[in-house]
């Protein structure tokens, strides 16, 4: 097992090099560069800020030096943010994002799979549409127009909620954000746990445990459950990636100081530095999640093994 | 033997809601069941001697519904609420089926699965529960019972899994044993393991056993009376013995007669040799790859030489596991393999696919499955015509068509369902479609893989006649790989015994038969349970 994440994280550095090394060449290939005329700076100081940055080496020895100041975890400074570096926005940012993220998906695992498995128990029944309908909405109506509803309803109409802004962390105003990012989620894990827990329903060992006069407690909850959630655990992986590196929209709208911002912003402004950061942080709870989700499946499933 | 009657099932129905329909699957049948004696209910698939029984127990799918009655000691088991029912299920009558890889749950241990019944029926505490079913572990002949517990179920074989299920219908001492084709899915040796346990615990418990199955051999050995099922009918019913002496049923007869008969030739010495191979080997290699230490080595055909001469056929016998569908592939080049193969005169040891492609169109494969093997998007003429497009490309469409109907008319099909898809046609067609499909190429040797394993009785008499036909007409040669010895008895001249990669034995189809030298060849005879010759001792 333990050499199996070993294999695992190795595999993982030539992976992260292919994504950076793309990811550097691609957003250097985009016309513009981070201190373009559109800011009105001279052209003296632009060359000097050029120069300070090494943005007029070759192309090649920028590369090497960025590669060479990742290794030492030096993500280098902002060029557009310039009072902070790269590590200071993330620091700064991602606890912010993470601790949205991160409710929004434990929220969306949990009521998604309630509701998938009450559909399930209920095929082509009334309760069954009912999640069916609810699921084909939230994940047809976009987060642009889930926030401003949750704003005007719960904010403006109702005064239960503050409109936007973090608080300083404040619960009350990780309600909105929460709810607008985990509504399109709880829909898939609906749909998902419905369809898995209709084939797990349907399997020959829920059979035999019927037909030895098990209560349906335990054929639900023990038998047909553990090995309906198997699609589940595989979806949280990149979902948690996702999620917990921020987004943009919910951000935006709620006014929340996370890092969702940072990849578009960065990449408007040929923020070089700033979007290989966010590349580089993406990736990662890529990889590590899905390594996460690898080892829970060998935890739920008995077959799965790594050794 | 008191003859009380504990189960009886009056003018039981069963329907399904389909989207073509109401489809009745069991159409008002009556069976009786005694204390303590053995009733099997034999029918071909789709006859509903499954859906009788699903139904008695309330498993049927969530479309079908049945009505009638089904009477335990008095009480009618369908009208019975859910929490009734689970007192009586698994209790009084438990119930084994055809699936053992798939029945029980894959994520938990022998264990556990045995210990909830026990202490949902029982009240038992966890280590009195415990106790009994490392007990009954031990009944069903689970070797080293203690680990066992802890085991999952993908760490047993097939024939252990089918002994647990066995331990855990038999936990709660009960009155009625249904068994749905309770050794189909195993290897012959198995099978007369697991029939042989049955009939010692029903001697031990004298719960009463219903056998539902499609073997005769079964019923003839086992079976006190049986019903014979068609079509949602129960078409004759009685004593066995007087059953089989005396079938009165047309369909009953042509079942007892569905064993195929007759036997093989052998081609003049002057045949020549098609296809040989010299010391052909396969090695799988499991594991191993980057850092993930040495690989596994699994030899699954080991040093095996066979010389196959033109309108020869040679059976391939052995169970699962045993090589011989890796032996058929890789003498057709299909799995990389070391050793020489010989197609006529030339050496294809070293082919590669592309140098196989002009030679595939004589070396042809046919499959088990009926249902997997055909796709399911294309006509059946382009499923049959597709091959001519590779190894004839000049054909015109009008040609192709021809040679379609030529070869559907040859395997027995009316010319028209080249225009139908293959999921519109039973089990038996779909064979002779792929038949087809091979034939339309004009092959030399045809690899049949387990071709009439997956079929009823009385259709694999009528797929074996068709293979002989074919095999007369266009002198064809035949590797005939099955683990079913009636029908490689009256398909095969030569026989060889497979086991663990290693043949056993080998030689004329007679002499195999009559005299078997190897002990597992005997083994292997011995457990086929032989529908022809056995009597029943009273």
């Amino acid at each position: 097992m333990l050499r199996y994440v070993f294999r695992r994280l190795l595999t993982a550095i030539p992976t992260l090099l292919v994504i950076v090394t793309v990811a550097f060449f691609l957003i250097r290939v985009a016309p513009g560069g981070p201190f373009n005329q559109e800011r009105g700076l001279s052209p003296e100081i632009r060359a000097n800020l050029e120069a300070q940055f090494g943005l007029n080496d070759p192309l090649w020895l920028q590369y090497v030096h960025y590669l060479g100041n990742l290794l030492r975890g030096n993500f280098g400074p902002s060029y557009n943010l310039p009072d902070f570096t790269v590590t200071e926005l993330f620091a700064k940012g991602l606890p912010i994002s993470v601790q949205i993220g991160a409710s929004a998906l434990v929220l969306a695992l949990i009521l998604g799979s309630i509701l998938g498995t009450i559909a399930a128990l209920n095929q082509n029944k009334l309760a069954d549409y009912s999640v069916i309908a609810l699921a084909t909405a939230g994940s047809t109506i976009p987060t642009f127009v889930i926030a401003p509803v949750i704003q005007l309803a719960f904010g403006l109409s109702w005064k239960l909620l503050p409109i936007g802004g973090w608080g300083d962390g404040a619960l009350i105003n990780k309600v909105g954000p929460v709810l607008t990012l985990a509504l399109p989620q709880i829909a898939i894990v609906a749909r998902l746990m419905r369809g898995s827990m209709i084939e797990s329903l349907r399997s020959h060992h829920i059979r035999t445990a019927r037909a030895l006069g098990l209560s349906d407690w335990s054929v639900v909850v023990k038998h047909a459950l553990r090995g309906a959630v198997l699609p589940i655990v595989s979806f949280t992986g990149p979902a948690a990636a996702a999620l917990l590196t921020g987004s943009i929209i919910v951000e935006t709208i709620f006014s929340i100081p996370g890092v969702g911002r940072y990849f578009v912003d960065a990449a408007l402004n040929r923020d070089y530095t700033l979007v290989m950061g966010t590349v580089v942080v993406i990736a990662l709870f890529t990889i590590i999640f899905n390594l996460i989700v690898d080892l829970l499946y060998a935890v739920v499933d008995p077959r799965v093994r790594y050794d | 033997m008191a003859s009380e009657t504990i189960l009886s099932v009056k003018d039981l129905r069963v329907r399904f809601q389909t989207l073509d329909g109401t489809v009745e699957a069991v159409k008002g049948i009556n069976i009786k069941v005694n204390a303590g004696e053995t009733v099997a209910v034999v029918g071909e698939s789709g006859s509903g001697k499954s859906q009788t029984m699903m139904a008695a127990m309330s498993l049927l799918s969530s479309n079908g519904e049945a009505t009638g009655q089904v009477d335990y000691r008095g009480r009618n088991l369908l009208e019975m609420t859910k929490s009734e029912l689970n007192k009586v299920r698994g209790r009084k009558i438990s119930m084994i089926f055809q699936e053992p890889m798939t029945s029980l749950d894959p994520l938990y241990t022998i264990g556990n699965q045995l210990i909830e019944p026990i202490r949902r029926h029982r009240g038992l505490n966890a280590r009195a529960a415990r106790e009994e079913a490392l007990k009954l572990l031990r009944l069903v002949r689970i070797p080293d019972p203690e680990r066992r517990m802890k085991s999952y179920p993908h760490e047993m074989s097939g024939g252990q899994r089918q002994r647990v299920m066995i331990a855990m219908a038999l936990a709660n001492d009960p009155d009625i044993l249904i068994a749905d084709e309770p050794t189909t899915a195993l290897d012959v040796t198995i099978q007369a393991q697991i029939l042989m346990l049955l009939a010692e615990l029903q001697r031990k418990f004298g719960m009463a056993i219903v056998f539902i199955t499609h073997d005769l051999g079964i019923v003839r050995r086992f079976a006190d009376r049986v019903y014979v099922m068609r079509q949602g009918e129960v078409v004759e019913e009685g004593d066995a013995e007087a059953l089989f002496a005396n079938p009165q049923h047309a369909y009953t007869k042509m079942l007892l007669a569905a064993e195929p008969t007759g036997t093989k030739a052998p081609p003049p010495a002057s045949s020549p040799v098609l296809l040989e191979g010299r010391n052909v080997e396969v090695v799988f290699k499991i594991g191993g790859g980057f850092l993930g230490g040495e690989p596994l080595m699994l030899r699954a055909v080991d040093k095996i030489s066979i010389r196959l001469k033109r309108n020869q056929t040679i059976g391939i016998v052995g169970e699962s596991g045993s090589g011989k569908s890796t032996l058929g592939r890789a003498l057709l080049r299909l799995l990389p393999s070391d050793g020489v193969i010989r197609f006529g005169d030339r050496d294809i040891s070293e082919a590669d696919r592309r140098a196989m492609r002009p030679l595939r169109r004589e070396l042809q494969l046919v499959f088990q499955d009926p249902f997997g093997s055909l796709s399911p998007r294309m006509t059946v003429g382009q499923v049959i015509t597709e091959g001519l497009l590779v190894h004839e490309p000049s054909l015109t469409g009008k040609l192709r068509d021809q040679r379609a109907v030529e070869a559907l008319r040859e395997v027995g099909l009316d010319p028209n369902a080249r225009n139908r898809y293959p999921h519109e046609f039973s089990g038996g067609q779909r064979q002779r479609i792929a038949i087809a499909r091979a034939m339309i190429l004009k092959p030399k040797v045809v690899v049949l893989d387990e071709p009439t394993s997956a079929l009823d009785r009385s259709v694999q008499k009528q797929i074996v006649e068709l293979l002989r036909k074919l095999q007369a007409d266009h002198q064809l040669s035949y590797l005939f790989i099955s683990h079913d010895l009636a029908v490689v008895r009256a398909m095969a001249d030569y026989i060889i015994v497979m086991k663990q990669g290693k043949i056993v034995e080998e030689g004329p189809t007679e002499e195999i038969f009559g005299d078997p030298q190897a002990a597992y060849t005997q083994t292997l005879m011995n457990a086929a349970i032989d529908t022809t010759r056995f009597r029943i001792s009273a």
